[in-house]
């Protein structure tokens, strides 16, 4: 298969006064397109740093991040929030959703940044809310649902765009066991059946295991 | 590409008591602001209103007031002698020469003593004023001490209403009539009979002459000819023009003062809408970076505060006026210091009004919410993430 994610000599580093931190160190790494990847380590091993230099917000010390052929690293600040808008689909461990906003309204946010016409993106988010079982809570806020239906809410949003990338970040570590199993179970259909590319950091080696591929991180290093 | 205008809306409603209070302390401000300009609006638009467009008021050159004026009887005959002067349907020539006192009377709110003008008119002067209508009683005879008082008189000052008598010029004048001038500066005055008025105050000229024009575009002519007769020391004004430069001094007093309160008001109104958007950014900096994340660029973060701002502003705005409007009830006297008398006025809210202070309230909006903007659009989508 074709790497969608490529990355090379990747280095990110932190100043705190004059005390230079290393988060990751000459990290390279590819990503098939189509790959389903578990990123694991312990508490400050970089994984949610790298996993925001993949989704294009956040920016590398130094080294190339390609994505679809694409060196992200060396895209201005609006451009790389072009390229977030139409390839990057974002799922966060809590769910992130804007509590003004209906379901509805959430899932359609992103479509605000595309030129589809009301219909067109009424259209859209019905089959996304479809997908994730929602349909009948579209018009609910997020403060009136569980957070299974949050999560699953916030699913729908990252896929609303039809990106090929998907990051989430701990997605089930606010989640009940059952729960999680359910949101997991979500997103390994994503996967089968829509062909996304998924990479999840993860604490719970259960999640991981849903995964095609884990990668491990321990002090901003790749182990094997 | 904007966030969507229902968002911005939405978290306004979401944070209500805290939007209510912001909105309020602009709402105050607005209300003093629009009151203001209301005042000084209504004041003009009094005096303004008691001139006719077609006549002309003729007074001593140099004075801008007919107090201050004096014109002495061979001057006037000179200006009787004006062939453009237009002429009544019984043949009556509509020109009327006027005597203008100041008198004191009580207040009948505080008791205090208030300056009232008493004019001495003729005939043709009530032809020449088509908006005074005669309300109750009836007119007073020429020359009897019989004296009609305006509306404002009656109902603001003691002892001035019907078939009361009042003291003035040695003189015993018994009220047998109240007229309407229509919300004009005529409502502020005391009319008796110009001969009656000339003798009680012992004065040998008049304090105006004003008549009306038979044909109103030969005023540019006549004002030349009557400013250039070296018989006469006189200067001659549109009636309309003569009352607006009386408003000039005290609308502009009105409105610079208030203008100036209420900018320093507004100082504390925006200090308040600056802590709420402060407020409003700091409990939403998990959304700011979730947005930001989604693809939102900073300028579209920095827009949908400031209009979140401005949308706070609007409801200010709005509210303010909506409580300045009721003001148009209220009828208030005060004096002119132009010309010293009494002159009792509404309220007016125009158009010109309504946009200003909506302006003013934008602004406020707009001032308030700038930083706390900026803060928005100048996060890092990482540190922002993080507070979630």
């Amino acid at each position: 298969m074709t790497p969608l994610v490529v990355i090379e000599g990747l280095s990110k580093y932190y100043l705190r006064g004059d005390q230079v931190i290393p988060v990751l160190v000459d990290l390279s790494l590819e990503v098939a397109e189509g790959e389903y990847v578990a990123l694991m380590g312990p508490s400050g091993s970089g994984k949610s740093t790298l996993l925001n230099l993949i989704a294009g917000i956040d920016k590398p010390s130094s080294g190339t991040i390609r994505i679809g052929g694409i060196d992200i690293a060396a895209l201005s600040d609006a451009e790389l929030a072009l390229w977030r808008s139409i390839n990057v689909g974002f799922v966060f461990q809590f769910y992130n959703l804007m509590p003004v906003l209906t379901a509805f309204g959430n899932v359609e946010l992103p479509l605000q940044l595309t030129t589809l016409s009301r219909p067109e993106r009424r259209e859209r988010v019905e089959a996304a809310l479809a997908l994730v079982g929602l349909t009948d809570r579209a018009m609910h806020l997020p403060n009136e649902l569980s957070g299974g239906q949050q999560q699953r809410v916030a699913i729908a949003r990252a896929l609303i765009t039809d990106p090929t990338l998907i990051v989430a970040d701990e997605p089930t570590g606010d989640l009940d066991r059952a729960t999680a199993q359910e949101i997991l179970g979500l997103l390994g259909r994503l996967n089968d059946e829509l062909g996304k590319t998924i990479i999840m950091v993860t604490h719970d080696p259960k999640a991981a295991e849903t995964a095609h591929r884990l990668v491990h991180l321990e002090k901003g290093e790749l182990v094997a | 590409m904007a966030v969507p205008i229902g968002y911005i809306a939405r978290n306004l409603v979401a944070r209500r008591l805290t939007t209510a209070l912001t909105a309020g302390g602009m709402a105050l401000v607005v209300y003093v602001f629009a009151t203001v300009l209301m005042l000084a609006a209504g004041l003009r638009a009094t005096l303004v209103s008691t001139g006719q467009p077609d006549n002309v008021v003729v007074i001593r050159r140099g004075s801008v007031t007919e107090v201050q004026s004096g014109i002495s009887r061979d001057q006037a005959s000179v200006v009787e002698s004006l062939p453009d002067i237009a002429v009544a349907g019984d043949g009556m020539r509509l020109i009327s020469k006027e005597s203008v006192v100041l008198i004191s009377l009580p207040k009948r709110s505080t008791g205090k003593p208030g300056n009232v003008t008493v004019r001495g008119v003729t005939a043709a002067g009530l032809e020449l004023r088509p908006q005074v209508k005669l309300v109750a009683g009836r007119m007073f005879h020429p020359g009897t001490s019989e004296i009609v008082v305006g509306r404002a008189i009656a109902t603001g000052f003691r002892g001035a209403q019907l078939d009361d008598t009042l003291r003035f010029g040695s003189r015993e004048w018994t009220v047998v009539g109240e007229f309407d001038a229509g919300r004009t500066g005529f409502d502020s005055e005391i009319w008796g009979d110009a001969t009656q008025m000339l003798q009680a105050f012992r004065r040998n000229g008049y304090s105006s002459i004003v008549f009306k024009l038979a044909d109103p575009d030969r005023f540019d002519a006549v004002k030349t000819e009557l400013e250039s007769d070296p018989r006469l020391t006189i200067e001659a004004k549109r009636e309309r023009q003569f009352y607006a430069d009386q408003s000039q001094a005290l609308a502009s007093f009105i409105r610079v003062l208030g203008t100036g309160i209420s900018i320093i008001f507004s100082i504390g109104a925006v200090i308040g809408a600056a802590i709420t958007m402060y407020a409003s950014v700091a409990s939403r900096t998990a959304e700011i970076g979730t947005l930001r994340a989604l693809g939102f660029r900073r300028s579209a973060v920095l827009i949908a505060f400031l209009t979140e701002a401005l949308l706070l502003g609007l409801v200010g705005g709005i509210a303010g006026l909506v409580a300045a409007s009721f003001m148009q009830a209220v009828t208030i006297s005060t004096t002119n210091f132009q010309t010293f008398a009494e002159i009792a006025f509404s309220f007016a809210l125009t158009p010109a009004i309504v946009a200003a202070s909506l302006a003013f309230a934008l602004g406020m909006g707009l001032v308030g919410g700038f930083l706390p903007a900026a803060r928005a659009a100048r996060m890092k989508i990482v540190d922002a993430l993080r507070a979630a």
